[in-house]
Formats: C-alpha cells, structure tokens, sequence
C-alpha cells in the first residue's frame, strides 16, 4: 500500500515536471534567444555560441534621451495607484453590497454583475471622447480613474462573495458594543478580507501591467511611456531587432512574475475561499 | 420613499418593525455611501458612455465636427456593404468556436493535476502559469512572432520529425490557428477558477464513491463535473464574451494579416474608430457586438438549465 502510494506520487512528479518543462519551453527559448544575434536567432541550439549581453544594455537604452528605466518607473508608478484604488474601493463596496440593506440593492447589485458581460467595445468611444474634452489625452487619469470607481465588477463581486462567507454574529457582536457600520468594516471586515484582497491587488497589478490598449489609446509622449508601449516601438521599427527586444520583453514580464511567486499561495486561496460559483 | 411614507405612515412602521425585528441593518444612506465609488463610475463610465453610443450609432462623426444625424445609414452600411464586417465576423465566430473549448478543455485537465498535495506544488504552479502572466503583452506578441516564422524554433521542432513547416504566421490557412494556440497557451486564469473550484468539492464524496467501487473515470463524470458545473458554466461564458472581444493578439502578432485571415472584430472596430476617426460608425459595430455577445449570454443561460447543477436545489440536478 505504502509503495503503491509512493510510486503515484512519483508518477505524479514525473507527469507535473513533464508538463511545466512543456508549458516554460517557449520561455526557456526565449531566454536563450535575448541573448543571440539576429542572425542567429533561428538556429536549432537553444543557447547562443557566445551570448550578446549587448542586447541587454543597448536593448535598455531605448533612445538617447531614454532607458527602460524610465518606462518601468512610468508602469510602476500607475501601478501604484491603480492596485491602491482597486483595494480600497473595491473592499468599501463591497461592504456595502454584502452586508448593507438600501433601497434598490438587488436591482443594482444585478446591474453590477451585467456590467462584467458588457463588451468594452461600447464604451471605448464615448469615454474616448470624454477624455478628449476634458483634455486628459496623453495622461495617466483615463487609466487610474477607473480603479478608484470600485476597481471592477470583477473584483467586486469575489469580495461580496467573500465577506458573505464571514459569520453575520462578528458584526452583531461588535453592533452590541456600540460600532457603527463603519467601525464594522473597518475594524471587523476589513482584517478578515485580507487575503481576498491580496487577490485583487494581484490581479490589478498584472491586467494593468498587460493593459495594452488603453495605453496605447490615452499615452502619446514617449517620456511618458509605459513598458509595453515602448516594446511596441521596438516592434513597429522597419528592421526588427528581435535580440534585443526580446531582452527587454522578458524583463518586462519579470514584475508580475516575482510577484506571483511570492503571493500564489494566497492568489489561489484567495479565490477558493470566496465561494465562488459562477 | 418620502412621499411614500407619508401616504402610509402605517406599512412604513410595520416594514420598520419587521426589518428591526429580524435584526438586519437598514440603512439606505451608508449603503449608498459605501457603494458610492461604484456607482459614480457606472453612471460616469458606463451608464452615460452606454447612451452616448447608441445615439452616436445614428451619426456621422469625426471628433472635429459635431456628430451629424445619418438615421439607420451605419447600420444599413454594415449590413449591406462592408466586406470587412463579413471577413471579421467570421474570422471572430471561428476564433471563438476553437479557442473556447480548447481552453476549457486544457484548463480543467490542467487545473485537475495541480489539484493534488505534492511538495514543490508552488513551483510547479508557478511554471504552469508563467504563460498566462504575460498575457497579452506585447512581450509574448514578440515571442510568437518570432517562434512560428519559417525560420523559427516551431519549424525547426518539425524538422526533427521530418515535416516541412510554413511560415506559420504569415501562411493565411495557419495563421488564426496560431493566435488560438497562443490562447489557449495562457489558460491560467481559467484554469485558476477550475482549481478554486475543484478544491471545494467534499472529499467525502470521492471517499464513499471508493467504497462504493467506482472507477476514477466514474468518480470524474459523476461527482467531479456536475459539481464543477456551475464554474463551468461561470468560465464558459466570460470566456465566449473575452473571446469576442479578442485585441491584442490579433493587433500585435499579425495585425489582422495575411489577407485580413486574422481581421478579428475588435481589431476591425478599433480601426474605423481610432484610425479613421468613424466614431459614429464605430458605435453601431460595437452595439452590433453588444446585441451578439447578449444573444450567446442568454442562449448560454437557457442551455444552462439543463447541465449545470446547483447544490441548492437539494441535490436535484434540472
């Protein structure tokens, strides 16, 4: 019985090796590949006869007047207020969805969870041209505005989902002692949902990071420019120079790569604790 | 409800009384404080832009000039003489009918071997991830590019087993089959559901299936899948609604191309509304994309009666 177990969980090794090699090959391709000369980039070996690392200093210095180092600070910094925007507001409306009785609640509780199916196609155009008359083109408003507005339906609703989960006798208690609803979600709710917002926090960083058409539709000066959109220059020039713009595109995945590592354990938990059931 | 009130002081008392009685917290202003972030947005974002192009579907405009009323001319347009809403619409409709089952076939398969206490599980899910924290990026865009050319690493990969590869990308009759691999490649967040999904199953419920003698295969189709119902179905349709609304692949690896074979309908939509500044025009292609993407969503509900299994029903399955 005990070997038979063990034999499974070898057999289980073996199969999740097999298939991770499978999945990261193209990356493992791709890592080889930032270091080789164009020339080079479509022989059979994976790693180069002698890697460029060129590709990596020039490929950083995008442009005389700016590196990638600026690009990663313009990303990092709309990252900061967009997970900021997202965590908070999503939690407080969360709240107020899940625990909170007015008038109109399911009525816009079910407007909510429409929204999640619009097509942005419809909106793209008008809120373009919002923008536009309140001359916010080429800044990074349009892309942060609307984490602050509860950060999406999306996460909204894994977080009701969530504090739904957490026992109504916690809040009853604290209402005894005399909390108000505020006291409740801050001092009660807040802590709990913690993991679910490490969740949301995640999933902001890594869909903004990728977000790649409201960037390239609301950012038009190149000092203002987010990694991505600087990547898309290195692929719209007439000769593409796929060493280094492949050194560049692997660092600029690194960010969401690192933090996923570290947080996947709550990522995962995160959602299976919020019941979610479609 | 003021004047409401007032009309019934009575009911009003009585509806209080109950409310207080079973202890719930009514309290309309900090429930609209607490939604407040949300609903601004939505009226601001959504609601008004919502209008805005409904209207602007029966308009000529160019962002320079105030919209002009043209009537139903758009649409008519649409219907009638546009060859590229015919080539992107069925592009999309391929793109969609491919792409959706094969990723929630290879998601759940997926999902079902991680679903398992192994040491170095972080690891493992971590590199089966990995493709899907990329996503749309223009990163992977290079990557794809760059791996099915005719000199690239796939070609190469052939020629060990002897098969004379195209250039995958820029071969018309392969070059969509491409852009539904690279998605079913980044499965990650489907997959991630499937896993929240499969973790919430009772292990009582494969135990006393064991005892019962029930083969693995008898366990996946009659404990596993009717209890994953419901985010099957959460999964299927997002990912028919994502997959109509398919971009960035399409815009960066091939830019609709060769011979508009990969012309998607965003990418179709994006370029009368932000390359030729047709805002009107764009505005009756999205709310042609709206009426589509609702008419799958309901038909998807309908169907749902008859295979997704709640446990709230008692443990009938519809």
């Amino acid at each position: 019985m005990n070997k038979a177990l063990k034999n499974h969980k070898v057999a289980s090794h073996l199969l999740l090796i097999a298939f991770s090699l499978l999945m990261l090959y193209p990356v493992i391709w791709w890592v080889g590949a930032s270091l080789k000369t164009t020339a080079e980039m479509s022989s059979p070996s994976i790693w180069p006869s002698t890697p460029i690392w060129e590709n990596y200093t020039k490929g950083w210095q995008f442009s005389p007047e700016f590196t990638f180092g600026r690009f990663f600070g313009n990303t990092l910094l709309m990252e900061f207020w967009n997970v900021l925007g997202g965590v908070l507001t999503s939690a407080i409306v969360a709240y107020g969805f899940a625990r909170l009785n007015f008038k109109f609640r399911g009525a816009l509780f079910s407007i909510l969870l429409l929204t999640m199916m619009l097509p942005g196609q419809v909106t793209i155009v008008p809120q373009y041209i919002l923008y536009n008359k309140l001359q916010l083109m080429d800044s990074y408003i349009p892309l942060v505005l609307p984490h602050f507005f509860g950060g999406g339906a999306f996460f909204i609703f894994l977080l009701v989902q969530f504090i739904r989960g957490i026992p109504r006798e916690l809040d009853e208690a604290a209402k005894i002692d005399g909390a108000s609803v505020y006291g409740i979600f801050y001092r009660i709710v807040l802590p709990l949902i913690k993991p679910a917002l490490v969740t949301v926090a995640i999933f902001t960083f890594i869909w903004s990071w990728d977000d790649f058409f409201a960037q390239m539709l609301y950012l038009n000066s190149v000092g203002k420019f987010t990694v991505g959109l600087a990547l898309r220059m290195y692929v719209d020039q007439f000769e593409i120079q796929w060493g280094r713009l492949l050194a560049m595109s692997l660092l600029s995945v690194m960010p969401s790569v690192i933090l996923f590592f570290f947080a996947q354990k709550q990522f995962v938990e995160g959602i299976a604790t919020t019941g979610l059931k479609g | 409800m003021k004047a409401e009130a007032m009309n019934k002081p009575a009911t009003a008392t009585k509806l209080r009384l109950t409310k207080k009685l079973k202890g719930t917290n009514d309290n309309n202003l900090a429930g609209y404080i607490f939604i407040s972030p949300w609903l601004i947005g939505f009226l601001l974002l959504t609601a008004w832009p919502i209008i805005q192009s409904f209207y602007l579907s029966f308009t000529e405009y160019s962002l320079l000039e105030a919209p002009t009323w043209t009537g139903t001319d758009n649409y008519a347009n649409i219907f009638t003489n546009d060859n590229d809403f015919k080539t992107s619409l069925k592009v999309t409709f391929i793109f969609v009918l491919f792409s959706v089952p094969l990723k929630l076939f290879f998601s759940l398969m997926v999902a079902m071997m991680l679903n398992k206490n192994v040491k170095g599980m972080n690891l493992y899910r971590t590199a089966i991830y990995f493709p899907s924290l990329i996503g749309g990026s223009i990163a992977v865009a290079a990557l794809w590019r760059n791996m099915f050319n005719l000199n690239g690493y796939f070609n190469h990969v052939l020629s060990w087993f002897g098969i004379q590869g195209v250039g995958w990308i820029t071969n018309p009759h392969t070059s969509l089959g491409t852009l539904i691999l690279l998605n079913t490649w980044q499965f990650g967040s489907t997959m991630v559901i499937f896993l929240a999904g499969l973790k919430q199953i009772p292990g009582e419920l494969y135990e006393s299936a064991s005892v019962d003698g029930a083969s693995k295969l008898r366990k996946f189709f009659h404990i596993t899948l009717p209890m994953l119902s419901p985010v099957m179905f959460f999964n299927l349709v997002l990912g028919i609604i994502g997959s109509f609304q398919m971009f960035t692949s399409a815009f960066i690896v091939t830019q609709g191309g060769p011979i508009n074979s990969t012309y998607m309908y965003a990418l179709f939509l994006y370029e009368k509304a932000f390359k030729h500044y047709q805002m009107g025009y764009a505005s009756a292609l999205a709310w042609i994309l709206l009426v589509i993407v609702a008419l799958m969503t309901a038909i998807n509900f309908l169907v749902s009666r008859y295979w997704v299994f709640y446990e709230t029903d008692g443990g009938k399955q519809k």
